[in-house]
């Protein structure tokens, strides 16, 4: 195997997909659900020691997949020491988890959705360990909060599970939240966001102003993730999870990450006296107060907790020493510590499911009743505890042996006898767990019969205590790894020589120290342990909840003002900060002067504009009688077609003026159902309010539509001007510029068109359907109805006029590419011409002469529209190419036809269809309302009482 | 006639923002109308005025024409803005057929009483 890099992204994926085998395999039963839950685990180990003896010779496997380059993220993953032993660890402790969790989950809990969570927050743990990209590790970051959140509410019906879950994602999310900031910083600084670039960048980020910036909110993520003091309050309440979990996630992994990232970074952030201060002592002091919490702790696994707490600190402080040989001890002790405390808790998890208690007060004398348990405890509490020959006991010497050499503020003795008095109480509360746990004599009162436990429990925790035994008998052994990742964290060759006697050195005097202080400290444990429940501490879950409970208020109080459900307030808001911005950015740019001349104002245009301003000041007064503030927009609507038209836009003036008709016939419609007159609930003062904010508004855009109108300023016009009739076809060049030029903006408009018409169908078709139909249904017929609501005038007219009125929409819509006209205006004078139909004979008779169902209508619009574009695939060119030609046919004249003629007649297709649908699905109201069905063209037929009478005469 | 245009756009961006922050839909509606038309003169008018120059083009005689961009972005949006106005003409009128009333905040105390009612009445 040359390069195993490309099985780094297969890796990663493995657990992700195996996520989805538990939720199906356990309907075949418990054993072939963990069989196949262990399936995606052992794959992704054998592949991993394909690629480790790469790694051990020194290589650097990489692979990398481009996702978002534009924004720096790619799926890139990258295996060197560190990543292999954090791989490794995850895995392996993973498969043992699974075996364990097999026998340990009772048939009542929901084993197959335990093992999917499981899976997700190994893939998560296994991304952050091998990602190349900080992005990319931030999402994997982000997911371990996720799905360790789903982990410890698995009892869902535990209020302490759902609890601890929600604190746990709340600070640990929060952290997250802080990191990315921090990598965000730390990718602006080098340039890239690619684990290897900035690793090899270190001087320039160290050099960098933003270096505090970017330490803080990186630590912030590390120690909210890996529960160091502030933070530390969480782990213990997670505890809530299944023994399992708590044994995964809170000895070996999750509480890990932040560790791993400390020592990811190392190359990077140590070495500075930031760093030192910051990371050693909040690792001191987290290792120390852990340590002590946890000698009180009677829980079982509250004991772990703290106890976890402490080593994480230990460790954090091995990082923040920032010497080389700090370092392989902290990564010596990262794999000790993962060995012993996953078996110890497990070892708890028997115990509480033995005897189904964790209450160490109740229990006692279980060496005689669980001989195997009693062992593995034993064991491994001593690792626990730093004793001889146990791996723990190593690495606490190499601890210590730092601490002696290091100086905190000029002083050389302070580290030194912290961390011991940390080692002092590390020895009493492993002791104690060993001495109140398993010896002293058998008792009787359990709430259990307890006994050894079936060998699928123990094997885990047994196999896990061989190496415990192993490592610290023959630490050679863990010598090339260890030197690997040591390696990887400082950069640099490193050489550990793990020894279990190292002679008389001063950490072993330290040690001495601790070990009968710890003694000392068990046997005064009862009075000890009644002054510190009799003393005061600071609660850390009251405080946590305070806090929380103070931010949802403050959240809450934010929300509800601004977000009141009053849309006249934000749109208040709205335009008021829109004119204020303008404002400031008219203040601040710069103004050529004035470049053009103005135009002279011809007596009908003061008339116009006097009608409009007049007819606007009007809706504004009288709006409140709706009726007439709607025959005033209708004067508003005919001065500006007519201002189209005085200044060179027919086209526009036409559209204008026909949507105007409609408009207001679609407004009449709504306002037959609405009430007629708007009640007078503002205040003065509110509406001198109003009053400002639209007055000041008002004069913002006239001053600024002044501004432009009296400057010259080049656009691409002249291109259109002088390329519509060459490249288009066609002499109307807002007609060409629609279908041709910016052919594809007119499609898209169209279809926006077409959905505004089907949406205003379905909102009908559900609101007749719903309780309005019903009220609409029981609603009076008002008295002052019209009797003769067809008239025979009006019927005729209209009749007469249908076919002209069509034949003027054909005439402006063949025209349109070459004079003003076009599929818009044509659609919308031909659905006029429908209309008049609807308002002359009724609803009823009009809508059963209907052919085209106006549904399809919009669909053969958009589609002709569509393959008009297509069409232009098949020769080759961009979609929407227009090409133009000549046609002669017999007995007309020669004339030009391009494909813009079928674009156009999609166009006209799609808007006739939509207006008509918008207006019929409103005028469908009436029916509900009582109105009478009309199988008769008018209400009273003259034609019919000739031949009446005629009949009478005979 | 510049101030003519800018004055016009004006009044009727001000009578359309005083119209949409009344407290009923159909007003609102009203005032957006009115700002449809404030909008659309306002795009045209960035193509500058010219009188008597519609851009269709005089193939065999020299001629000077407006800017034809404008007005074809304008088209467009004078039929978009119906579209917009339908819809949310049927909001309006399927809300007050739901509700009985046509306000527009959720905080006016007419919303309330009726919250009241049904709270009372289940």
């Amino acid at each position: 195997m040359s390069d195993g890099s490309t099985l780094l992204p297969l890796i990663a994926s493995l657990p992700f997909l195996g996520a989805l085998v538990p939720g199906i395999m356990i309907r075949a039963g418990r054993n072939a659900c963990a069989t196949f839950t262990a399936v995606p685990t052992i794959l992704a180990l054998v592949l991993l020691g394909l690629m480790a003896p790469a790694v051990l010779r020194g290589e650097t496997l990489q692979a990398e997949i481009m996702w978002l380059p534009q924004l720096g993220l790619s799926v890139s993953f990258f295996l060197d020491g560190l990543g292999l032993l954090f791989a490794g660890m995850i895995l392996g402790v993973g498969l043992l988890i699974t075996l364990y969790a097999r026998f340990y989950l009772s048939g009542d809990d929901p084993m197959g959705q335990f093992y999917t969570y499981l899976l997700l927050f190994q893939g998560a743990m296994l991304g952050i360990v091998i990602s190349d990209n900080i992005l990319l590790l931030l999402i994997f970051w982000e997911l371990t909060s996720l799905s360790s959140f789903l982990l410890i509410g698995y009892w869902k019906h535990l209020p302490e599970g759902r609890q601890g879950a929600r604190m746990a994602l709340a600070v640990t999310g929060a952290g997250g939240l802080a990191m990315i900031g921090g990598m965000l910083i730390l990718g602006n600084i080098v340039g890239s966001y690619n684990l290897t670039d900035i690793l090899a960048q270190g001087d320039a980020i160290r050099a960098s102003e933003w270096y505090m910036p970017a330490l803080i909110l990186i630590l912030l993520g590390a120690f909210t993730k890996s529960a160091q003091f502030p933070f530390h309050f969480w782990l213990p309440h997670a505890m809530a999870a299944p023994t399992p979990v708590s044994a995964y996630l809170h000895s070996a992994t999750m509480v890990k990450a932040g560790v791993f990232l400390l020592a990811r970074m190392w190359p990077v952030l140590s070495g500075t006296p930031e760093w030192f201060y910051i990371v050693a002592t909040v690792g001191l002091i987290t290792m120390v107060l852990g340590a002590v919490i946890a000698l009180f702790k009677d829980d079982l696994k509250a004991l772990l907790a703290f106890s976890t707490v402490s080593h994480l600190g230990l460790l954090t402080m091995l990082l923040g020493f920032g010497t080389e040989k700090a370092a392989i001890a902290a990564v010596f002790h990262i794999i000790n510590h993962l060995t012993f405390k996953a078996a110890l808790f497990m070892t708890a998890g028997i115990v509480d499911h033995e005897t189904h208690t964790r209450d160490i007060k109740r229990l006692g004398g279980l060496a005689k009743l669980m001989p195997i348990t009693a062992v593995i405890g034993t064991i491994t509490a001593l690792s626990m505890a730093g004793i001889a020959p146990f791996n723990g006991f190593i690495s606490k010497e190499k601890m210590l042996e730092e601490a002696v050499h290091t100086v905190w503020w000029e002083n050389p003795w302070l580290v030194p006898a912290v961390a011991t008095l940390g080692a002092v109480f590390s020895v009493a509360y492993s002791l104690r767990f060993i001495f109140h746990v398993f010896g002293g004599p058998v008792r009787d009162d359990y709430p259990s019969k307890p006994h050894d436990p079936p060998f699928g429990l123990w094997a885990a925790p047994a196999l896990l205590t061989v190496l415990v035994v192993g490592i610290g008998v023959m630490p050679f052994l863990a010598e090339p790894i260890v030197n690997i990742a040591a390696t990887a964290v400082t950069g640099q060759e490193t050489n550990a020589y793990l020894k279990l006697w190292h002679g008389l050195t001063p950490a072993l005097y330290l040690s001495i120290v601790a070990v009968v202080g710890g003694i000392v400290l068990l046997l005064l444990h009862r009075p000890l342990d009644r002054a510190w429940l009799a003393a005061p501490r600071p609660e850390a879950k009251a405080i946590f909840d305070a806090l929380y409970a103070a931010l949802a208020r403050l959240s809450h109080g934010l929300t509800d003002g601004l977000h009141n459900g009053a849309i006249s307030r934000y749109l208040a808001i709205f335009v008021t900060a829109t004119v204020v911005m303008g404002y400031f950015a008219f203040t601040s740019g710069t103004l050529s002067p004035p470049s053009r001349d103005l135009l002279p104002i011809p007596a009908v245009a003061a008339v116009g504009w006097l009608l409009l301003i007049v007819a606007t000041g009007l809706v504004v007064i009288n709006h409140r009688n709706r009726f007439r503030a709607l025959i005033l927009i209708g004067i508003i609507g005919l001065m500006v077609s007519g201002g189209f038209v005085y200044l060179s836009a027919p086209d526009l003036a036409l559209t204008q003026i026909s949507v105007e008709t409609v408009t207001i016939m679609l407004l009449l419609l709504a306002l037959y159902f609405l009430p007629k007159d708007t009640p007078k609930e503002s205040s003065t003062g509110l509406r001198l309010r109003d009053g400002a904010i639209a007055v000041t508004a008002g004069a913002g855009v006239a001053g600024l539509a002044m501004t432009f109108l009296m400057r010259d300023f080049s656009s691409i016009s002249d291109f259109h001007l002088a390329n519509s009739y060459t490249g288009g076809g066609g002499t109307n060049v807002v007609n060409v510029i629609l279908v041709d030029f910016r052919g594809y903006d007119t499609y898209g408009e169209i279809i926006v068109l077409g959905i505004a018409g089907l949406t205003i169908f379905a909102l009908m078709e559900s609101l007749l359907r719903g309780p309005a139909g019903a009220r609409l249904k029981a609603q009076p017929v008002p008295p002052d109805r019209s009797r003769d609501r067809h008239p025979l005038m009006m019927v005729v007219a209209t009749r007469a006029m249908l076919p002209i009125a069509v034949m003027v929409g054909i005439y402006i819509f063949l025209r349109g590419h070459n004079q003003p006209g076009g599929g818009f205006v044509a659609g919308l004078v031909i659905s006029i011409a429908l209309l008049m139909q609807y308002m002359a004979s009724g609803f009823a008779w009009t809508q059963s002469r209907q052919r085209i169902e106006y549904h399809s209508m919009i669909g053969w619009g958009a589609l002709i529209a569509g393959l008009t574009g297509v069409g232009a695939w098949l020769g080759g060119a961009p979609f929407l190419t227009s090409i133009y030609g000549y046609i002669k046919l017999p007995m007309i004249e020669k004339f030009g036809l391009g494909s813009a003629f079928a674009f156009d007649l999609g166009v006209f297709l799609t808007v006739l269809g939509a207006v008509m649908l918008m207006l019929y699905s409103l005028s469908r109201i009436a029916r509900y309302a009582g109105e009478t069905v009309n199988v008769e063209p008018m209400d009273y037929d003259p034609s019919l009482r000739v031949t009446d009478s005629k009949q009478e005469e005979t | 006639m510049e101030i003519v245009v800018a004055s016009s756009v004006g009044v009727l961006t001000a009578g359309g923002v005083y119209l949409i922050l009344r407290l009923r839909a159909f007003p609102v509606i009203l005032g957006l109308a009115l700002l449809s038309y404030a909008v659309n003169v306002f795009l045209f008018a960035t193509g500058r005025l010219a009188i008597n120059a519609p851009p269709v083009l005089q193939l065999y005689s020299e001629a000077t024409y407006s800017d034809p961009l404008p007005q074809a972005l304008v088209l467009t949006a004078i039929v978009i803005s119906f579209g917009m106005t339908a819809v949310l003409v049927m909001v309006a009128l399927g809300a007050y057929l739901e509700a009985d009333h046509d306000e527009i905040n959720m905080d006016s105390p007419n919303t309330d009483e009726d919250m009241s009612n049904k709270e009372t009445g289940a």
